[in-house]
């Protein structure tokens, strides 16, 4: 196994043995990026000087025996996460040239924990996408088929993380943007529940669906994650003022007498029968590792999950993208009339196609007229979703589905249809619009591409999903495998 | 849902977004399919159920109005596209 393929705890324990130490670790992931770039093009920015000062220092805390399990190991940030004097694009034109004044939360918090910051990761304009692209920079590629999409809208994370150029990487998530390219890519995506991570710094797309999460290439380095960027905080009022419990106790390989529901509505119409058979077999070794399963449960009202997502989420959208007007940061078009062209203008050039299409749909949703039709009806239906989450989590301890109905499709294939591309989320949507977490684990291989395995679990119910992730994760070695890329030296 | 070309440009006003001819036509195709596909939300009864606006039950979170440093108004003006001195410039308000 190479250096580039250490898990955090792996990294962590060759430098507590002083066997490596954080500055050859970060050369060697700058190495590996130095290679894979050119072909996956994960990275919209590159902080190597920061890293290798971070690294130094890093050293010098581990040599002085001062040091946590995440210090001198190189992360990736999502673009759509501030970071203070590091250039924050969200892949948009709008703000290409954006260098926040002050950290996210979550970067704070990973600073404060020694963290290496490698770079800033690819994604969709505005996390609003399920391929990596809507970024209006460069399309991301999938490790695993160079042809293929990475999924999204955390593309450049997840490939990042897969391809071996970072220890793990932040995303977000609001309609499955961490767990759908974590499928993908054949690694580890959690998104927790909403309210567990603040959001205080993450560029806001649909405020009461969106939550940061990591991406990681086991279950062990997940929690690890979770343990630093978990927690109340005052900056941001949705986030829920509960203990944060420690992620990596609840690590056991038994599921011995653990309830799991498969909700039928999961295996969808226009599901790959490969992606089915290998789901299949996923939740069998969940039952031979001792849990229960009902294989009948019905969710009815997952159908309308998409609709609901579609009126939502974008409504969130047109009121949170308002603040794009080219007076205070971000592109501003130079040359306009009045103020009211300059700002239509500033919006009509910095947008890209999709953002655009999200922002009429929301508007729209939102219109005198129409609001109760939509708006209002998507709120109601969201309630009958989430009811039957509650209701389903009083017969079984997690939800398991697959993480989305294909295996990565192909770059351009669904760029002409957007209804297309929505479905892709399809699994994904109804855990943010309940609310409730969920995680995405390597789950097996159709064709040689990968597929994901979602467990879903109630409110702060992490533990719980990352137990039986770890479980299935013990018994299994699709984790290890990693992408064999073409690469010219 | 079919949209018209002026509900497409009343919603782009409504969003101050422009939008060039192409788009108008575009987004009025795509933005009519999408709605027609959603319709399948009046099929469900949601006769006495509550909206739902956010998962998590809190409400209200208050705070003591406590004076705290911000951040200094250089950092924010940094970012300015068009700046005067200590402030933002923008195109006239009023013609």
């Amino acid at each position: 196994m190479s250096i580039n393929h250490l898990t955090i705890h792996e990294a962590h324990d060759l430098l507590k043995a002083r066997k490596l130490s954080s500055l050859e670790l970060t050369r060697a992931c700058l190495e590996r990026v130095s290679h894979v770039e050119p072909k996956v093009h994960a990275f919209v920015t590159l902080t190597e000087e920061l890293a290798l000062k971070q690294a130094q220092k890093a050293d010098e805390l581990i040599a002085k025996g001062n040091f946590g399990p995440l210090t001198g190991i190189p992360a990736l940030i999502k673009d759509n996460i501030c970071t203070r004097g590091i250039r924050t694009t969200c892949s948009s034109k709008m703000l290409e040239n954006f260098i926040p004044p002050y950290d996210a939360t979550v970067v704070e918090k990973l600073n404060a924990c020694g963290v290496v910051t490698i770079g800033k990761a690819n994604m969709d304009e505005f996390a609003m996408g399920s391929s990596t692209e809507n970024s209006a920079l460069f399309v991301t590629h999938n490790p695993w088929d160079l042809n293929r999409v990475p999924g999204g809208s955390s593309g450049g994370s997840a490939a990042a993380v897969a391809a071996g150029e970072v220890i793990y990487a932040l995303g977000s998530d609001t309609g499955g943007s961490i767990r759908q390219p974590a499928g993908f890519c054949s690694v580890t995506g959690l998104k927790p529940t909403y309210g567990r991570v603040s959001r205080y710094g993450l560029v806001a797309f649909a405020s009461s669906l969106d939550q940061i999460g990591p991406l990681t290439q086991d279950v062990t380095d997940c929690a690890l994650v979770m343990n630093c960027i978990a927690g109340y905080d005052p900056r941001d009022s949705t986030s829920v003022p509960s203990p944060t419990p420690d992620y990596t106790q609840c690590l056991t390989a038994d599921l011995k007498g653990l309830r799991i529901g498969v909700p039928k509505e999961y295996f969808v119409e226009g599901m790959q029968a490969e992606v089915e058979t290998a789901m299949r077999s996923a939740i069998k070794k969940l039952e031979e590792l001792g849990a229960k399963i009902d294989w009948q449960v019905s969710l009815p009202h997952t159908p309308y999950a998409l609709a609901v997502y579609y009126i939502i989420a974008p409504s969130e959208a047109s009121a949170n993208l308002a603040r794009y007007d080219g007076v205070k940061y971000g592109f501003s078009y130079q040359g306009a009339g009045s103020m009211w062209d300059a700002m239509e203008k500033t919006r009509q050039h910095g947008f890209g196609a999709e953002v655009k299409r999200r922002i009429m749909l929301g508007t729209y949703a939102l219109s005198a007229g129409y609001y109760d039709a939509y708006y209002l009806k998507a709120q109601k239906v969201r309630t009958l979703i989430r009811r039957e989450f509650d209701q389903a989590f009083e017969k079984f301890d997690v939800i398991v589905t697959p993480t989305s109905p294909t295996v990565p499709f192909r770059i351009g294939e669904k760029t002409d249809d957007p209804l297309q591309m929505y479905l892709s989320d399809v699994c994904t949507l109804p855990i943010n619009i309940a609310g409730v977490p969920a995680i995405s684990i390597p789950a097996g291989f159709a064709d040689g591409l990968p597929v994901g395995m979602q467990i879903i679990g109630k409110p702060f119910g992490e533990e719980t999903i990352l137990k039986v992730a770890y479980a299935y994760e013990q018994a299994t070695e699709w984790h290890k495998r990693k992408p064999q890329m073409q690469l010219k030296k | 849902m079919k949209l018209s070309r002026e509900d497409v440009l009343h919603i782009a006003l409504l969003a101050r977004l422009g939008l060039s001819e192409s788009e108008v036509e575009k987004l009025r195709e795509q933005l009519s399919n999408i709605l027609e596909n959603f319709e399948v939300l009046q099929k469900v009864d949601t006769t006495d159920v509550p909206p739902t606006a956010q998962s998590i039950p809190l409400q209200n979170i208050m705070r003591e109005d406590e004076v705290a440093p911000s951040l200094p108004s250089s950092d924010i003006l940094a970012n300015a596209p068009c700046r005067e001195g200590d402030f933002f410039r923008v195109k006239a308000v009023l013609e």
